[in-house]
């Protein structure tokens, strides 16, 4: 595949997060959402489906780069790691809403369209819903750590636990997160 | 939600992440794991070669976990660039499958100079042919579990083609434990029963991929 010209700038942000660097780690993610959001946008449109679904996509997509950022290998082009796990969500969120695709009436989605302005939108997803499917304890780590930008020591004691099971119970936390959101096509359904 | 709120929170207090350890270490211990539950199945059930099956034969045993070996190794290899996104693995993936076809020209080789059709069908069928090609798939089911275990920790796009490798590596590391027991030493019989079996292992893996590997 060609090699856009933001790999070498992205992949020396990726190397800085891996390390810990999380200014770096938040500039990667916020250039990531817009290329995806790109991405997404132009896939779905030639599907005829809107900008809330692309920015779910968005979402899953940055999520997953999150939990899978161990199957990176910093000896390989960071390009192709990430469009290759957008391609396979992609493909992912078809297959599961592929209902939706049917009921779709095309009128409607023109409607949409329209108004997409390229304004952000809200992902129809919902934190604090997916949060209450969470354990107790990955939701008070998660609560701490990650929303309430609490250290993994002060989150330990705010939490009654050790800082590894701190460690531990956010990384899980954050792949049944993930997990949430994909049966979320699936609920919706029913 | 704003993609911007998730931004922050995923970018809050980032873990710094080691090179990889993990997978290798995952990898290692489903082998290990998965390699031993294999032999102490073949143990309990059929258990080792005996004096009546016709005693130790080196050649033959080192032949079947030397075919089995080339197999583990390239497929753990392999398995290594499925579960990383974007690495191009599509090459290797063919060469995988060239062992078995070595093996059956070999076979084939082997048959042709055979004289008679009565001696072709016992290099063939040899004693146990039924016992073996039950045995490979059921010893292969520990393997098989634990691979897909280390696998979910990495981040498989294709799950068809990670779940057909992770067959035959398990396939492969059940047809080595009961190489431990198998009274029958003939090219034929280990190219048509072990490399049939293993495929038989990896056509299954290929069908539960999809279904033991989505994230």
């Amino acid at each position: 595949m060609d090699v856009p010209s933001s790999e070498p700038e992205l992949r020396a942000l990726m190397t800085a997060g891996l390390v810990g660097d999380a200014i770096a780690y938040k500039m990667l993610l916020e250039r990531l959402s817009s290329q995806l959001r790109a991405y997404f946008k132009g896939q779905l449109n030639r599907l005829n489906r809107g900008p809330v679904e692309a920015e779910d996509l968005v979402q899953e997509v940055l999520i997953a780069i999150h939990t899978r950022r161990h199957t990176y290998d910093r000896s390989q082009l960071f390009t192709p790691w990430v469009y290759a796990i957008a391609r396979y969500k992609f493909v992912d969120y078809l297959r599961r809403t592929k209902q939706s695709i049917e009921d779709l009436p095309i009128e409607e989605t023109e409607e949409i369209n329209v108004r997409d302005d390229g304004a952000p939108v809200e992902s129809s997803l919902d934190l604090e819903r997916l949060m209450t499917s969470l354990p107790l304890r990955m939701r008070q780590a998660i609560q701490a750590v990650k929303l309430d930008g609490l250290s993994v020591r002060e989150a330990s004691e705010q939490c009654g636990m050790s800082e590894s099971n701190v460690k531990v119970s956010v990384h899980r936390g954050l792949k049944a997160l993930a997990l949430q959101i994909r049966k979320k096509g699936r609920n919706d359904e029913d | 939600m704003k993609t911007d709120h998730l931004i922050d929170m995923l970018s809050t207090n980032i873990e710094p992440v080691k090179d990889s350890g993990r997978l290798k270490i995952a990898f290692g211990v489903a082998l290990i794991v998965g390699g031993a539950a294999s032999f102490c199945v073949m143990l309990a059930t059929v258990g080792l070669r005996t004096a009546a099956g016709g005693g130790f034969h080196p050649s033959f045993l080192v032949l079947k976990l030397l075919f089995m070996l080339v197999l583990i190794v390239g497929g753990t290899a392999l398995l290594a660039r499925l579960i990383r996104p974007g690495q191009d693995a599509h090459r290797l993936y063919r060469a995988i499958f060239l062992p078995v076809l070595v093996l059956g020209v070999a076979g084939v080789i082997a048959l042709a100079r055979e004289p008679t059709w009565a001696a072709c069908k016992r290099m063939v069928l040899g004693t146990e042919w039924a016992t073996c090609a039950f045995c490979i798939p059921l010893f292969a089911i520990i393997p098989f579990v634990a691979l897909i275990w280390a696998l979910r920790q990495g981040a498989p796009t294709n799950l068809t083609r990670t779940g057909a490798i992770a067959g035959l590596v398990a396939g492969a590391l059940g047809a080595a434990a009961y190489a431990f027991h198998c009274p029958d030493d003939s090219l034929p019989f280990i190219a048509i029963w072990y490399g049939a079996m293993v495929m038989f292992c990896a056509w299954i893996g290929a069908r539960l991929g999809p279904w033991l590997l989505r994230w």
